[in-house]
């Protein structure tokens, strides 16, 4: 520090830093804020099921008697199917704007798929039940039941009640909603790799797609990964986009895709407003608490992958 | 067929169907905008704005309630987020270089980042709403605030690290002090740049339904008392197309129109901005 400023200066300078100082531990307040109070208000319904809760199939509010399992199996195998189709054709979107698109349409198609996830996810579930729904009722689930559902094994999935909304439907809404997300992570790992190695690989001969295959994924793996992981983070915790189209039912008697279900999120948002205090709350506060854990630990992993991309690239500058 | 042959046909191949994930892409973002413009438009009148939202079943109504709510929800996040995130943005890249506090703001600032608004909801909720009793204006402002500040740390963090050191020495070398150096010379410069940061939160913010339902929740009526339930668009669109009355959904396609139009213009708004900061 400067020894010769007037002290008025100094005072000055040391009130700032530490009031910028101040606001970075508030992070950690809202960090704690949020694992402290939703544990508090759960505490009744820990305290009640144990964690039971969490294999348990029952959801009955009359005779207070919750258990998480079908809330979760909805978040997580909505969360698999959007991850299913997200991942690939965010790969062929990043592939598309960083090896093939021509460099004048570079930007403006970045920016659309960009401005796909600007669009709030409440547009997502009212186009998705309203829109999208009934189309997909109509002619693609009987598509998918004439083919995927004569495959042995899987074709169970692909059966049942064609009604639109439903796990697929939300999982197939979900995927539209994280692609944008995924493709740019992914496109900005792959402009990572250094021109260098691509040049290397194409001037022994090989094509795009291998250079892309063997070259620059293999390069960027780490943070692809980690692009997924954020994808996924977004897909378990997105709550309007879901809510419309996966049918709210807390039964659930088949494994077929096409049946409602419940997630955690569509669980809260029909619930919360109607339950009671008492043990119903807790226990609806209990699904955000594990949600928040489940969501914290994906989107930890993610950040600690590309942190690592970007330590391989720090010699770089 | 030679291997020559079989490479350039599996690249052929690949290539068509990076070409194929791209077009899939956009035909959803085309197909999305197309629908909310022709269900949007047909449901603007003048009605929307000066009317409140009706009750079940009476043929007219508007959404002037829930548009002033949003703004004033809106509105007020935004100015208490910002400048806890921006002075939170100017430790991470000025002050805290290499400490240990700087390191774990920034991971647990991007994972607040990412993390589902309906947790911030019922962090609300559970902290203030059930404890007061009631449902109202000033806890959806907080939890619209809490989402507002990492988005705004973020962008300021990384606007300020462009920003290059030889325009801090200069500064320094003339005998300023830090906090002078960062309110005079660094945040100057990247002004435009933060600006971009926070639209991109207001964007971010004005769609958001799922903390408002634990928070602000919704009400029929004109009000502006913070300390009452606060009708606002997403929550509104949201119970009025969930709703089996048509004129209802009309109404929610009317107001998703009009988050969706605000919202793409706020981040093309941003990027232009951020683009000509860019070249300069």
């Amino acid at each position: 520090m400067n020894k010769s400023a007037k002290p008025r200066q100094w005072i000055a300078d040391w009130i700032f830093r530490n009031l910028t100082r101040a606001t970075a531990a508030f992070t950690f307040l809202v960090l704690a804020g949020i694992i402290g109070s939703l544990v508090y208000a759960s505490w009744p319904s820990i305290m009640k099921f144990g964690p039971a809760f969490i294999w348990t199939s029952e959801w009955n509010p009359p005779m207070e008697r919750f258990g998480a399992l079908i809330p979760i199996y909805g978040t997580l195998i909505t969360s698999i199917i959007a991850l299913v189709i997200a991942v690939p054709v965010s790969f062929g979107i990043a592939i598309f704007l960083t090896e093939l698109s021509p460099g004048w349409l570079r930007r403006p198609l970045g920016t659309a798929i960009e401005l796909l996830a600007a669009i709030p996810s409440i547009v997502y579930g009212m186009w998705g039940l309203l829109v999208f729904a009934p189309i997909f009722a109509k002619y693609f689930q009987p598509a998918i039941s004439a083919t995927l559902g004569n495959v042995p094994f899987i074709g169970r999935l692909f059966s049942g009640p064609q009604m639109g909304i439903g796990l697929l439907a939300a999982g197939i809404i979900l995927a539209i909603m994280i692609i944008p997300f995924i493709a740019s992570v992914m496109r900005d790992v792959f402009e990572v790799t250094p021109t260098m190695l691509k040049e290397s690989a194409y001037a022994v001969g090989s094509t795009t797609w291998e250079v892309v295959w063997n070259v620059v994924l293999p390069y960027t793996k780490v943070g692809v990964t980690g692009g997924i992981m954020l994808g996924l983070g977004r897909a378990l915790g997105e709550t309007m986009a879901v809510t419309f189209v996966i049918g709210n039912t807390n039964f659930l008697t088949d494994v077929s895709l096409y049946l409602p279900g419940n997630s955690i999120t569509s669980a809260l948002a029909n619930e919360f407003a109607e339950a009671g205090p008492g043990l119903h709350t807790a226990a609806l506060m209990e699904l955000g608490l594990i949600l928040f854990v489940i969501t914290f630990i994906v989107l930890a992993t993610s950040k600690l992958l590309l942190m690592r991309l970007q330590g391989a690239e720090g010699s770089r500058t | 067929m030679n291997l020559s042959q079989k490479r350039k046909l599996v690249n052929k191949f690949a290539l068509t169907l990076s070409l194929a994930a791209m077009s899939f892409g956009l035909f959803w973002l085309i197909w999305i905008l197309f629908t909310t413009l022709q269900l949007g438009v047909s449901g603007l009148s003048l009605d929307l704005f000066t009317k409140m939202t009706p009750p079940p079943g009476a043929a007219e109504g508007g959404l002037a309630n829930a548009i002033a709510g949003s703004f004033i929800l809106v509105g007020l996040a935004t100015l208490i987020g910002t400048p806890i995130g921006i002075l939170a943005g100017v430790f991470l890249a000025e002050y805290g270089a290499g400490s240990w506090l700087a390191g774990a703001t920034r991971f647990i600032n991007d994972i607040l980042l990412s993390a589902p608004s309906i947790v911030i909801g019922l962090f609300i909720y559970a902290f203030y709403v059930s404890q007061v009793g009631n449902f109202s204006g000033i806890s959806g402002v907080v939890a619209l605030a809490l989402i507002v500040v990492p988005v705004v740390v973020r962008t300021t963090e990384n606007m300020l690290l462009l920003v290059p050191n030889s325009l801090r020495e200069a500064a320094f070398a003339l005998g300023a002090q830090q906090y002078q150096v960062i309110t005079q010379v660094t945040l100057q410069a990247s002004k435009s740049g933060i600006i971009t940061g926070i639209l991109l939160a207001v964007a971010r913010i004005a769609g958001e339904t799922a903390p408002l339902l634990f928070t602000a929740l919704s009400n029929q009526f004109w009000s502006t008392d913070l300390n009452k339930p606060m009708a606002n668009l997403p929550v509104t669109i949201f119970k009025f197309a969930m709703s089996p009355f048509t004129d209802w959904q009309e109404l929610a396609w009317a107001g998703v129109f009009l988050i969706t139009i605000g919202v793409l213009a706020l981040n093309i708004i941003a990027r232009t901005l951020f683009k000509n900061e860019i070249q300069r």
